[in-house]
Formats: C-alpha cells, structure tokens, sequence
C-alpha cells in the first residue's frame, strides 16, 4: 500500500496539467469532475496509506520511497524522493482531506466564473505542491514544494487579475514571502556546505553527531530556516502580506491561507527539530516570536471590519500559537494544534464565504447583521468554528489542542510563566474577536438582504467541517479529562517526547491551567457580548477619544508595519529603480560617443567649402612653419 | 568531418536560402528552416551515439575531432573539436536557431532571401566558435558571427536601430581586437618558450609565462567575453541591441551570443591561465555580484518590455560569472546549466515580446495590461517563463542557479547572500511583467489573436524541455560533467591553496 | 653691368609674391585668383633667377624653365575647371562652389 505513497502529488499535479493544457476546451462538469477526482483520488490514497501505516508499521516508524535522483554533481545528488512519518503522515492526511472538501465546495461556490478552469488548475497545482513539500525527503525538494505553494498562492490571491488591487495583493505575499525563502536559501547552503547533505535525516543525524548544542553553526542555520518559516507562515515580522491575501477568493483563503501554507512554517520546524534543539537560542527566539506575533494579530483582529480579514488576523494569531508550543519545545503539541485549527479555520472560511456570497460580495461586518436566521447553516458553523477556535472548553476540538500549547507554554522544557501568561491573555483576545465577529454578523438587526444560499455541494464540506471541529479534539485530552493520548504518542515516533508534566514550576497544575484559560475564554465571550451587542455604544465611545482613536488606527493598520516597510524598502527601490531607468552605467560610453561626435562637428566646421579659406589656411600654416624654424 | 558539415549546412543553406528567396520568399524560410533543423539532427545523433561514451572525454580527449592544414606557415589548423560542454551549447544552437527560423516566419517582411542568409551566417559563426580549438579560427569565427548581426540589427530591427547596431559593433568589434592581441601576444609567447608557432588550443595550454604577463594576456581575453557576456559594467550595448534587433535576433543575442563570451571564459579564460584567473576571480565574483542585483533592479524599471527582458539576462549572466570564478565544481557545472536553461527561457521571453509587438505594434508596457482574457494561451506561456526566469523550482533555471549559489557558498558567503537577494529581484521585475502586461484591467481595450499553431509548437516544446531540464536534468549534466570535472581537477588545483580568495 | 644687389632681387620677388597672395586671397573672381596664382608662381621664379645669377649657375633658371611648364599645366587645367564652373553658376565666384563643406 505505501508503494502508492507517489500518487498522492502525482494525481494532483496530473489533474493540473490537463486542466492547464485542456481547461478552456472541458465543460465546467468536466473540470469539476477532473478537479475533484485527482484531490479525491490522494485523498483516498493517503487514507489508505495512513491505515495501512497505522496497521503494519514500516520500520522505525519511517518509509522512503526513491523515485529518481533529481540532481547529480559532485557530492550534491538530492533525490525526487518522499519520505513517510508520522508527522508527514498527519500533515498529508489532514491537507489532503480538507482539500478535498474545499474542492468540493469551490465546484458550486466559484461556478460561473469565466477562469473556472483556471481556479481548479491552480488549486490541483497547490495541493500538488504541498504534498510534495510535506513529503519531502530532502531539504531541497521540500524548497520546491515551498516555493510551488508560494506561487499558488499568488496566483490565486491576484486570481480575480482584472483588479489591480488584488495583483497588489498577490505580488506582496509572494515577494514577502519570498524575503523570508532567501534566508532559508542561505540556511539549505549553509547545511550542505557543513554536513555533505540536504537529505534531511540524515542531515539531522549528522548535524546531531557533529555540532554540540548551542553551536554557532546550529544557531545560524536556525535561525536562518526560521527566516524561511517566518515568511511562510506569517509571523513577525513577515506577517504583513497575509491580512491582504484575503483578496482571493474565499476557498482559496480558506484551503492556502488558513488550513494548509501557513503553517508550512511549523512544518519545517517540526521536520528539523533537531536543529532547534541543538540551538536552545534560535527556538527561544522561535517562542517569543510566536507569542508577540499572537497578541499583535490579536489585537489587529479586534479592529477589522472586513470579515475575512478577522479571520486572517486569527490564523496568524493561531499559527502563533503553534510556534509558541515549537519554540517551547511541545512539537506534538503545535502539530495538534495544526490539525485542529485546519479544521475549524478552514469550517470558518467557508461559512464566511457562504456568507459573503449570500450577501452579494459584501465584507464589511458592519453591514452585516441578524443573520442567524437567514443563513442557519453559516450561523452554526461560526458559533461552532468560533468555539472551537475561541477554546470553548470540553466539546470543541480547538479547547484540547490550545489547553496543551498554553499548559506547555508554562511546563515544558522551554516554558515559562511569563510565556503562559500572554498565551492566557490570547486566550481572552480570541475569544473577544471571535465573538465580536458572531455577535456583529449573526445578531442584532439584519442590514441586507440574502440574496443566494447555499447549495448541496457548499453545505457538505461545511456540516464535515462542523463535525471535526468538534471531534478532531477527542484523539488527545488532558489527564483531567480522559486522558487520551493517541495522537501524542503516534506523532512522538517522529518528534521528540515531551513528558506530559502533571504539574510545573510554582504549583500550577495541568487543571488549574486549563480552569484559568477557561475563565480568560468566559471574560472574553462576557466583553465581547458587553461591547459589541448589548452596549455598541459603549465601544464607539471608547474609540471616539482621542487615545482610542490612535490605538485603533494603529492596531487596524496591523501596528504600522506596512506603512514602515514600504518606506524602509519599497521606495527606495522604486525610486531607484525610476531614476536609473536610463542606466548611469551607460553615461561613461554615452560620453565618449558625445565627445567623438563634438569633436567631429568642431572639425567639420573647418572645412568651410572655399577654396580661399583653404589657401589662407595653407599660407598661415606656411608662415607659422617657417617661423617655427627660423625663430625656435 | 561531421563538424566541418555542422558548420557548413547553415553557410550553404544560407546562401541557397538567399539566392531562392529571388523567386519564392517563402522557399527562403523553408530552406533556413531545413538546413538548421539538419544541423540539430546531426547534433542530435552525436549526442545519441555518445550517450554512453561520455567516459572518454574524462581524460581531457575530445569526443570528436576534425583537424585540416590551413595556413601551415604560420601554424594555423582548421581545427574543430566537440567535448560535452560544446556538444551542448551546439544542440543549444540549433534548438534556439530553429526556434528563430520560426520566429521570423511572419515577422519579417522585408528582403527575407537576404535575412535568412544573415541569420544562417551567425548561427554558422557561433557553431564555429563553439567548436574551434586553434585559437586563429576562433577569432575568425568570432567576427564572423558579428557582422551579420550587425546587419540583422541595422537593417530589420526598430526605430533606433542603427544606433543599436553601431553600439554593438564597437563593443564587441573593441573588445575582440583586445582578444586579438592577446592570441597573438600567446603565440609569440608560446614561439618564445618552445620556438613553435602555433594558435592550437592544445599546445598552448601549457604555455609557462611570467605571472605578469599572464594576467596581462588573460585581461585580453576576459575583457572580450565579458562584454558578450555581459559583464557589470561593460553591459551597457545589450539592452540598446537586444530592444533593437528583430525578434530572431534578440533570442539569438540572448540565447547564443551571451554564451559565446561564458563559453570562452570557461573554455580558454581558466585553461589557458589558471593563476592568473585564479588570482583575478575575487574582481570577477564580485562584479557578477553586482551585475546580479544591478540587471535585477534595472529590469524592474523598464518600461519597455523587451528592453525589461534584456536587463534580466544581465542578471542571470551575473550568476553564470559568479558560478565560473567561484573555481569549484558545483558553481561551474551550475553556471553552464544556467547558460542553457537561460537560453531558453529569455529566447521564449523575447519570442512572446516579439509576438506580442507584431500583433500590437508597441512595446510600452503602459499600452499593454489585462491581456491575458484576450490572449490566454500566450499569457499562460509568458507566465510560464516569467516563473523560469524567477527561479521557480521544477524548472530549469532553478536548479542552475541553485547550484551555483551553493558552489558560490563554498568560497564566500557574503556574495552567496547577495546573489541570493538576486533571486528576490527576480521575482520584482518577472511579477511586474506579468501584472503589468497580462493581469490587471485592459485600458486600452485590446483584442487580439492568440497564439497560432506555430507559435504554439515553439511555445510547447520549449516549455517541455525547461521542465524536463528542471526536474530531470540528469543527461544534461552528465554530457558536460566529465569535461568540468576534468577543468575541476586538472586545470582548478593547479593554483596554490593559498591563492584562493 | 652693375649687378642688381640679390637682396633687392629677393625683395621684389617677396612684394610680388606677398601680391600675389592677397589678390588670390582677396579675390572673389576665379580667373583673377588664377592670375594671381600666376604672379605668386613668377615671384617664386624670379627669386630662382636671382639666386642662380648671384651663384652663377644654371641651376636657377633651370628651376624657373621646370616652373613654367608646370605653370602652364596648372593653367590649362584652371581653366578647363574655370570653364566647367561657369557653365555651372553661369558666373566666376570662386565662393559659390562650396560642394565640400564640412
């Protein structure tokens, strides 16, 4: 069964390349049926394999398979080769699937569209590529996944390309993004050019064998893949392309910008744990950035008035979380996390997108309203989604996977009270901005009319959704509560183990952790009704001042960072980039054909055409001669 | 004696193009087409038939040889031989000289007998330049490949045409009398140590010289193929010629004439004097460098599209400067897979500029914008080498540049940074092309017909072989492996350890 | 006979020389200009003669015969010029016939 383990890219990736040659000559049916199919055909395919995985596992809990050695020069020959654990494993299991429902979705939501076609083409291309960058077995083939869903994503971002706006869009995350991958770039080299391989456990095991831990060596090629991570899934301080992703359409926002890319950054950490763990420096770093990119998206969130841009602020603030609980050093933590939040992430994109096409492509939420009984399906996938993501506790799936990221965030080898307290504080921001989104789409009056609801095909993926995002949690609870332990121990095969501490540093229990975070969920959910339902006014007023207003603007502008960057970077680019249009290089040469052709018309001047001038020249020239002669 | 036949089909096609054109024009493009198409089988069947022998060249022989007397008073050899580096950037030859015949199918209008016996000319001047081994024959067949571009330029290019073409001809026409003078200061040298004369490649290869004059002989050399190259800051003739030429000239330019001047460091820059290029390659690297992020930036202000193609080759050539002075075996087989991969990607791209300006009649990227709901196919091809020209991994410029990023890691880490950031530039001016070209609204309101058959075929097999060149490289690398590994292990350590920067 | 001293010879010879000059520099008329080529031609001749007569030897007028055969070739060529540029302006101004300005 693991044999068929190439077929989960290569169907995608088939189903691209026939819709790219063919998408204009196939009936939407038929682009449907060939876009779906090939998701659903890796889908099953990886099904299978993780059953068969779980069954009879291979050796070592580890599969490669070989298919071709890719390059060959010198000592440098990675291989088109994948590699199956069950860290990749979870990751292909869970990517292919919610792909699979996204497709499914987009048949109905995109139909009509004049770049049908197109949009499946790209969207197989990106599941394509993410499989191949999870199933990497070398660092330079998981780099080509990365930059294939990179470029996905831009293409799908500026899909709608007659609006330049979203071209804008697409370029920055690509080019941002890509700011982050020449870091990585520099890290792959540094590997290679110190260990004799990119093949990555290898690789793992060399750099284990011959760096000791806080090795400068270990340090830099980090911190320089968490260059590459940072970019990728949009933390600080790469984060300013993914609030302005949100200008593609929803399942694409939804699939790359929410369930999947993203947290290809928590990916590639997790797959090089080894590296963080020698560099306790560089995964402190990775801690800190994952806790302050998680306030700061969430209080950006709490700011937005375009629906999807609240969702893109929370994923940031998610995959936050997921870095938190990496640079602590709890990886099946941050990987639950992953699962978890592709599901309910990718359920709130959906409804978000059934909401905004029932409202004729309306995104502010402000417009919206009283919603719950127009749209019921969207109104219990936000309340559940919302929950989830929010932490409701015990019957949502985001609970289990956020209580163990902020009791590790105090516990675990690399915790500490101060790293727990602000993952308590995201707690409360989550549960404020979540409910804000609610209360302000789904209740009080209705300020539009619903003009579309949604088919069959739309309300499938989303009810699966809601089920996962309810049960997706059960695989994994807290010793209070069950004590299941499954997946811990399934991904632990891969990822260091990290005993599970009954109680930390200063008498905090696993219990009284997860009852404080509960109580930082109740008093966001208690805020956000105060401000945002029952007294709106009150909210108004506080932005009204003057305090208010500057706070506002600068959280809703995402702390001024765009603003910063494009005067640090952009400009002087552009600028130069104008300025030099005529190349300064070429004034040099330009000169020198100037001065040839000064002197030619100087001398040209001479030749006057008279015969006269000529023999007054030939008399002068005479007298000066012999006068040169006679008197020198 | 099948090398004396590659170099000669194109100058008999070229004249028998020429004399039919008198009747038929369209008997003049079949004829082009043909005799280069024959060129590229001939080139193809060596490639085949030494498949498995690539072993040979390891020790330094060549793969096939064609020796005649020519001017034996002053020992000068009709000397042709072909190892892998130049069996390859043959088949590169014909490949792009097929992808020009067509090209010009419809472009070109005007006294085509006479455009098509210029086109044959150069591509016959570059085969020769890639296969010559006596050092006479490379210089004659060096000017020859330059006059009949500077025709091909002057008389079919555009509006500033002749300014273009003159530019051109005095760059290279300078730069090459410098080479002249070196060869002929080699052969005297060479006369003066063993009291031979001769221009064979291989006996002067160990020619023993005083390091100062070595270097003096090498800069003749250097600065020749670093003006074709072209080298940062001698790069200054391209973006006029290449924006000038007609669109067969610009992917000829692009495609075979950059790579004359790589081929010529590589072939005779290193070999001929290891110390001194050893001892100058910091400079080299570092004006690569420079010319990496320089072509990138320049690139991203044009705002004339084929003028923005040519500073990407500036660019990319930077890389292949880098990868050959970076002196270690990654870098250089890196530069030469980016040598080829580059030529088909900007060839494609100045085959899309060229397309697109004879349906359009401009080349202002301000006219241009949301062309791809009138052009799709065409858009979705450009969009293709935008992203091979960015270095999207899975096609081949990515796995070039890669290598010789990786190689340049070995030697320096600082430039390896900054050329990295290279990449980022790349991917400014490849995103600006296509929003401002294809994506975004359509102001101007423009229809047009899409690709035609024929362009479609071009289009097509181009793209398949840069995928085929990025995800399976392999028999590419292993035809040039063996002739720079050879350069690698014999001619590379000669230097002193301490040498090297 | 009482000899002319050579430095009044060369004296005149110079005045009819400097002469010659200014006509052909001064005027317009290309006939004149010819005429006055003539003079600076005889000038330069005369100067010949004296020289030979106060070294006594053949030398000078040798010089002077070789100067008139040459003269007389300028002139027949002159003229034949002078001939085709009339034809062509329909008058003698030697300033109209600037074809080679620079």
């Amino acid at each position: 069964m693991l044999h068929l383990l190439w077929l989960i890219p290569a169907a995608p990736f088939a189903g691209f390349v026939v819709l790219a040659l063919a998408g204009r000559r196939l009936s939407p049916r038929g682009v449907a049926s060939v876009g779906i199919g090939s998701i659903a055909v890796s889908a099953v395919v990886s099904l299978l394999i993780g059953a068969a995985f779980l069954s009879a596992p291979p050796a070592g809990y580890a599969w490669t398979q070989a298919l071709w050695t890719w390059i060959d020069v010198g000592r440098f020959r990675p291989q088109i080769a994948f590699y199956l654990d069950p860290l990749s494993l979870v990751m292909t299991v869970v990517v292919t699937f919610v792909s699979l429902l996204i497709h499914v979705y987009s048949a109905e939501f995109m139909a009509g569209d004049e770049g049908y076609g197109r949009f499946f083409a790209y969207m197989n291309l990106f599941v394509a590529s993410m499989v191949v960058l999870l199933l990497a077995d070398n660092l330079l083939l998981l780099y080509a996944g990365w930059e294939g869903v990179g470029l996905c994503s831009y293409l799908l971002i500026g899909f709608w390309y007659r609006d330049p706006v979203n071209g804008r869009a697409a370029r920055k995350a690509f080019i941002v993004t890509r700011v982050g991958d020449t870091a990585m770039a520099v890290g792959l080299f540094l590997l290679f050019h110190e260990l004799g391989t990119l093949q990555i456990q290898p690789l793992m095991q060399q750099a284990a064998a011959q760096w000791g831990a806080g090795s400068p060596y270990a340090v830099a090629a980090a911190l320089l893949l968490l260059g590459g991570a940072v970019g990728k899934s949009a933390q600080l301080p790469l984060q300013t392309w993914l609030p302005d992703a949100m200008a593609g359409p929803t399942p694409t926002s939804a699939l790359i910008h929410a369930a999947t890319m993203v947290t290809a950054g928590v990916y590639l950490i997790a797959r090089t744990h080894v590296l963080f763990a020698l560099a306790p420096v560089a995964q402190h770093t990775v801690a800190v950035i994952g806790l302050v990119t998680l306030l700061m998206a969430g209080f950006s969130a709490l700011t937005q008035h375009d629906i999807k841009r609240v969702l893109a602020y929370s994923t940031i603030s998610q995959i936050g979380y997921m870095f938190l609980a990496l640079g602590v050093g709890a990886w099946a933590a941050a990987i639950f996390h992953f699962m978890t939040h592709a599901f309910f992430k990718a359920l709130l994109f959906l409804a978000a997108g059934i909401v905004i096409e029932a409202l004729h492509d309306e995104h502010d939420m402000f417009r919206m309203g009283g919603l719950r009984r127009e749209l019921p399906v969207a109104f219990w996938a936000f309340v559940i989604g919302g929950s989830s993501l929010a932490g409701l506790p015990l019957v949502t799936a985001g609970f289990y996977s956020k209580d163990l990221i902020v009791w590790s965030a105090w516990s675990a080898p690399g915790g500490s009270p101060l790293l727990w307290i602000g993952a308590v504080i995201g707690v409360l921001l989550t549960a404020m901005y979540t409910f804000r989104l609610i209360f302000l789409v789904f209740f009080g009056e209705a300020h539009s009319h619903v003009e579309r609801r949604p088919g069959l095909r739309m309300t499938v993926p989303v009810l699966t959704l809601i089920a996962l995002s309810v049960v997706g949690g059960f695989v994994d609870t807290p010793p209070g509560l069950g004590h299941v332990t499954l997946f811990t121990r399934f991904v632990q095969h891969a990822l260091p183990a990290v005993p599970r501490a009954a109680s930390g540093a200063g008498g905090l229990t696993e219990t009284s952790s997860m009852l404080i975070a509960a109580a930082a969920f109740a008093l966001g959910l208690w805020l956000a009704f105060e401000l945002f339902l029952r007294r709106r006014r009150s909210a108004e007023a506080l932005t009204a001042t003057t305090a208010g207003r500057a706070i506002h603007a600068l959280w809703a502008s995402d702390w001024g960072m765009d603003w910063l960057y494009d005067r640090l970077f952009v400009r002087p680019v552009v600028w130069f980039a104008r300025v030099n249009r005529r190349d300064v290089v070429d004034l040099p040469f330009l000169g020198a054909a100037l001065l040839t052709r000064g002197a030619w018309a100087a001398l040209s001047r001479s030749q006057t055409g008279r015969v006269r001038w000529y023999a007054a020249a030939v008399m002068t020239g005479t007298i000066l001669l012999v006068a040169v002669v006679l008197f020198l | 004696m099948i090398l004396l036949w590659l170099v000669l089909i194109p100058l008999l096609g070229g004249v028998a193009a020429w004399t039919a054109a008198q009747r038929r024009p369209l008997a003049a493009r079949w004829i082009a087409l043909a005799a280069i198409a024959l060129d590229f089988g001939l080139a193809l069947l060596i490639w085949i038939g030494h498949a498995g022998r690539v072993g040979l060249a390891s020790q330094g022989g060549w793969l096939v040889e064609f020796d005649h007397a020519w001017l034996p008073a002053f020992g000068i050899r009709f000397h042709l031989a072909l190892d892998g580096l130049s069996l390859l950037m043959v088949l590169l030859t014909c490949f792009l000289g097929v992808m020009a015949v067509l090209a010009s199918w419809t472009e070109i209008q005007d006294r085509v007998g006479f455009f098509h016996f210029n086109l044959l000319w150069i591509l016959s001047g570059i085969l020769a330049v890639f296969l010559a081994v006596d050092l006479f024959l490379f210089y004659f067949a060096w000017e020859l490949m330059l006059v009949p571009m500077y025709f091909l330029i002057a008389i079919w290019g555009h509006e500033h045409r002749v300014y273009a073409a003159i530019k051109f001809f005095l760059f290279t026409q300078l730069s090459g009398l410098l080479m002249l003078v070196a060869i002929l200061a080699l052969y005297v040298v060479h006369h003066e140590v063993t009291g031979v004369y001769t221009f064979e490649y291989g006996a002067l290869l160990h020619t023993p010289m005083p390091d100062g004059t070595a270097m003096l002989i090498m800069l003749g050399f250097f600065v020749a193929f670093a003006v074709k190259l072209p080298m940062f800051p001698l790069h200054t003739w391209l973006p006029d010629a290449h924006t000038e030429a007609p669109t067969a000239g610009s992917v000829i330019l692009a495609g075979l004439l950059l790579k004359t001047g790589a081929y010529g460091l590589i072939r005779f820059v290193i070999p001929l004097f290891p110390h001194a290029a050893m001892s100058f390659s910091p400079i080299a690297m570092t004006l690569g460098a420079i010319g990496i992020l320089y072509g990138a930036v320049l690139a991203f202000g044009q705002t004339d599209l084929k003028r923005l193609v040519a500073y990407t080759s500036v660019s990319h050539l930077g890389f292949v400067l880098l990868g050959i002075f970076s002196w270690n075996g990654l870098a250089l087989q890196g530069a030469v897979l980016t040598m080829i991969c580059h030529g088909i990607s900007t060839g494609a791209l100045f085959i899309i500029a060229g397309a697109l300006q004879e349906r359009m009649h401009t080349r202002a990227i301000d006219r241009m914008g949301g062309l791809w709901a009138t052009v799709p196919r065409l858009s979705g091809a450009a969009l293709f080498f935008a992203l091979a020209s960015l270095g999207l991994p899975g096609l081949g410029d990515f796995v070039g540049e890669f290598l010789v990023l990786l190689g340049t890691y070995q030697v320096s880490i600082a430039l390896a940074a900054v050329a990295v950031v290279g990449i980022l530039g790349a991917t400014f001016y490849a995103l600006r092309l296509v929003q401002r070209v294809f994506h975004g609204p359509n102001p101007h309101g423009w229809s047009l017909a899409d690709l035609a058959p024929r362009e479609l075929v071009m289009m097509g097999l181009m793209m398949a072989s840069l995928v085929w060149l990025g995800l399976y490289p392999r028999p590419v690398i292993e035809t040039f492996a063996p002739a720079m590994t050879h350069l690698e292990e014999v001619v590379m350590p000669v230097v002193p350890p301490e040498g090297r920067p | 006979m009482a000899s002319v001293p050579l430095t009044d010879a060369l004296l005149l010879a110079g005045i009819l020389f400097v002469l010659g000059m200014a006509g052909l520099l001064a005027r317009r008329n290309i006939l004149l200009m010819l005429v006055s080529i003539e003079v600076m031609l005889n000038a330069a001749g005369f100067a010949f003669v004296a020289a030979g007569a106060r070294w006594g030897q053949a030398d000078g007028q040798a010089m002077f015969v070789f100067i008139l055969t040459m003269a007389a070739a300028e002139v027949s060529v002159g003229l034949a010029i002078v001939l085709r540029l009339y034809r062509r302006y329909g008058q003698l101004d030697a300033d109209l016939a600037s074809g080679m300005k620079g």
